[in-house]
């Protein structure tokens, strides 16, 4: 496994690889050409930070430029997966979902459940999460929990150049919809990924540091900032065990609750906010099965309940760091009774 | 070292890809006297941990690397020396060798080896080589594995061979479609899956130029050097047989199954274990490399047929010894870990005409547990050649 490419590239290959394989799979979304009428020849953007870059040349009519009405294309999406495609939609930016929300929690959610498993929905919705680009309150949120909360949708989020390639191919051959979250600040992150294909399964976290004194559970973005912490703290004798989900839906309840069980503490780090978050659900699981492991009361890492501030300084602020992580992994480790 | 009287012990380079290494335990303290093949520490690597033994002996005067420490590969770890080397002289030798380990790994440290492919009948197959001089050594390896199993030896006998690994047809970055199953559909079985990894050790040597080469198999591999061998016994200049397969009936058929099914790491690393004799040798990085490679397109295909070849119901099939009978002269040695839990050790005393080696605290995977005594084996053979 040689081989290193960026996270941005591994989404590009994992759409590359399953359209070479199976021709049922298409990709629809604004800005893949250049926007209506555009030829595409000059200008095939490949959305707007260029993941799909160079998809729209190499597989002719496969790869549609989408108006701005996402209630429109998704919907089209979703309704083209009813009908025999696998269509990857590219939502730009997770924020935009509320217009666009009924097509996906209230049909594409529905479909397999109502029609008694005689419909399948293979979608797979491509879309934009995280602060850190100075692009305001509107297109920063990290809103996976809405999608994590309602049956039916599966819930991916790649942290890895690895993960996001494999997780990326297992969501097109997926039978039902999945919300695919790629955070803005990981798309030059580069890591080994293998030329060939490959499908990591969904409901299966990734144990990224072992360690035995404390257990931080933490999902994409988030999983940097709790290794970095976590390469701190060994300096200073505590070692973490620090648990990539990967998946919110389904989750992988045993390698949480097997890890608390042997480190009896618990960190949760999640860059969304504080309430009805992967924060607080983790929490509660912890808290209700494996309550006779627990040390320490859980402390959780969120950003604050508030909007994403657009000021540099106060957006720097609202996104944990590794010190913020590192603070309440002492405040776990150190609690006494 | 300035003064040859003192003699550093060094962090081992454990496969192509390894650049660091970090000490998880001291063996044996300053002052004590170690012999050849004695246990110096326990060390920890990105993919596996492992047991340095002595190449050296004398006595351990400094130790120099703390434990959890990471150390550049070559790195001084320590120093054995006699008793008349001054404590001055250590000292300066000391400071030498800290400094490298605070340097860490240089910039231009060269990554993974240069991987080279060769077509093999259409089929793309990866190999690694090691060593710029002397005769061609391929090592093979078995069912699931790639040419990283071989990281305890490649590069230790690339100092007097041209040492190459490759990977299998199915396994590692080679093509992944094996033929098919234990009948082929061409004259003489040609398309079955023993035939089409035969073709790509020799479509190796071919690459390589190499007219004669020594053959290192283990497990599968050493199925697929003897059926290698049987074809062109003039070509192989010796054969060693690590655990071979088709010795005898008995074989831990769960085990080649379970490697197949396992889908998570929690069923994968329980099978893995088997392979041990000392199941802590199996890091997380191990079981996740195996994850991975089990998840690549077409791997699951390959493990199944390859399973079908190996197995007839719950037993062994091939007649290994038949194809040994057919080798001649070429100088042929076995060696098998008394722990084998796998395929049993028992069967080593079934092959005749062969230098047999049982060791002692090894499982299937000798060439992991007790790799220095392994390559004393190879080498040993590779002696014998003429």
């Amino acid at each position: 496994m040689a081989r290193t490419i960026t996270y941005r590239e591994a989404v590009n290959e994992a759409l590359a690889q399953e359209m070479e394989r199976d021709e049922s799979v298409i990709l629809m979304g604004e800005d893949n050409a250049g926007g209506a009428g555009s030829p595409g020849e000059d200008d095939a953007w490949g959305g707007v930070l260029g993941v799909t870059k160079g998809l729209y040349h190499k597989f002719p009519g496969r790869v549609l430029d989408t108006p701005i009405s996402e209630s429109a294309f998704i919907g089209a999406a979703i309704g083209a997966a009813t009908a025999g495609l696998r269509p990857v939609a590219e939502l730009m930016f997770v924020d935009f979902m509320g217009v666009c929300f009924d097509q996906i929690y209230n049909q594409a959610a529905k479909f397999r459940y109502m029609f008694g498993g005689k419909a399948v929905t293979p979608v797979v919705i491509r879309t934009m999460y995280g602060a850190g680009l100075r692009a305001a309150a509107q297109h920063s949120q990290c809103l996976y929990p809405l999608f994590t909360h309602i049956p039916g949708l599966k819930v991916v989020l790649p942290a890895t150049p690895y993960d996001a390639k494999g997780l990326m191919i297992q969501a097109i051959r997926d039978n039902d919809p999945v919300i695919f979250f790629e955070h803005k600040a990981l798309y030059d992150l580069a890591g080994p990924v293998p030329e060939e294909s490959y499908a990591l399964p969904f409901g299966e976290a990734n144990v990224v540091r072992e360690g035995g004194d404390v257990t931080i559970v933490t999902l994409g973005r988030m999983v940097h900032t709790s290794l970095e912490a976590a390469g701190q703290l060994a300096a200073d004798g505590v070692q973490c065990e620090v648990i990539d989900l990967r998946t919110t839906s389904p989750l992988d309840e045993d390698t949480v609750l097997e890890s608390v069980e042997g480190t009896g503490r618990l960190v949760v780090v999640d860059e969304s906010h504080p309430r009805c978050s992967i924060a607080t659900d983790i929490s509660a699981l912890v808290a209700r099965k494996a309550f006779g492991a627990l040390q320490a009361p859980i402390e959780m890492v969120t950003a604050p309940h508030t909007p994403v501030p657009f000021s540099s300084a106060l957006e720097d602020l609202y996104i944990p760091d590794a010190q913020r992580v590192v603070n309440a992994t002492k405040t776990v480790i150190g609690w006494t009774r | 070292m300035t003064d040859d009287r003192i003699v550093p012990v060094t962090m081992p380079k454990w496969g192509l890809s390894m650049q660091l290494g970090k000490i998880t335990a001291w063996v044996i303290g300053e002052g004590d006297d170690v012999k050849v093949g004695d246990d110096l520490a326990d060390i920890e690597t990105e993919k596996i941990a492992g047991t340095l033994e002595a190449a050296d002996a004398g006595t351990v005067r400094r130790i120099i690397a703390r434990i959890g420490e990471d150390v550049p590969v070559s790195g001084t770890i320590a120093l054995i020396a006699p008793a008349d080397v001054t404590e001055d002289e250590l000292d300066a030798a000391v400071l030498q060798a800290r400094a490298v380990i605070d340097a860490g790994v240089p910039e231009d440290a060269a990554g993974d080896a240069v991987l080279e492919t060769a077509d093999v009948g259409g089929r793309k197959i990866s190999f690694a080589g090691a060593g710029q001089e002397g005769d061609v050594v391929l090592l093979i390896h078995g069912y699931g594995g790639d040419r990283n199993s071989w990281l305890f030896l490649q590069e230790p006998m690339a100092v007097r061979y041209r040492v190459y690994a490759l990977d299998l047809p199915g396994h590692g970055t080679s093509a992944k479609d094996v033929g098919t199953g234990p009948e082929g559909p061409g004259a003489g079985g040609s398309g079955s899956t023993l035939a089409v990894l035969a073709d790509a050790v020799t479509g190796v040597l071919d690459a390589l130029g190499a007219e004669r080469a020594h053959l290192v198999g283990h497990s599968m591999g050493g199925a697929v050097a003897l059926a290698v061998a049987a074809r062109d016994p003039g070509r192989i200049a010796s054969l060693t047989l690590i655990a071979p397969s088709g010795f005898g009936p008995e074989i831990n058929a769960g085990y080649l199954r379970g490697f197949a099914d396992a889908q998570t790491r929690r069923e994968l690393k329980p099978v893995i274990g088997q392979l041990f004799a000392d199941e802590s040798l199996v890091t997380r990085q191990l079981v996740d490399d195996l994850l991975a490679y089990k998840r690549l397109d077409g791997v699951d295909e390959a493990l199944r047929a390859l399973a079908d070849t190996l197995l007839d119901g719950d037993a062994q099939r091939g007649d290994s010894a038949a194809l040994l009978a057919a080798m001649g002269a070429v100088p042929v040695t076995v060696v098998w870990g008394r722990a084998d839990r796998i395929i049993p050790a028992a069967q080593a005393e079934s092959v005749t005409g062969a230098v047999r080696h049982v060791i002692d605290g090894a499982g299937h995977m000798p060439h992991m547990e007790r790799p220095a005594e392994v390559q004393a084996a190879i080498e040993a053979t590779i002696a014998r050649s003429t």
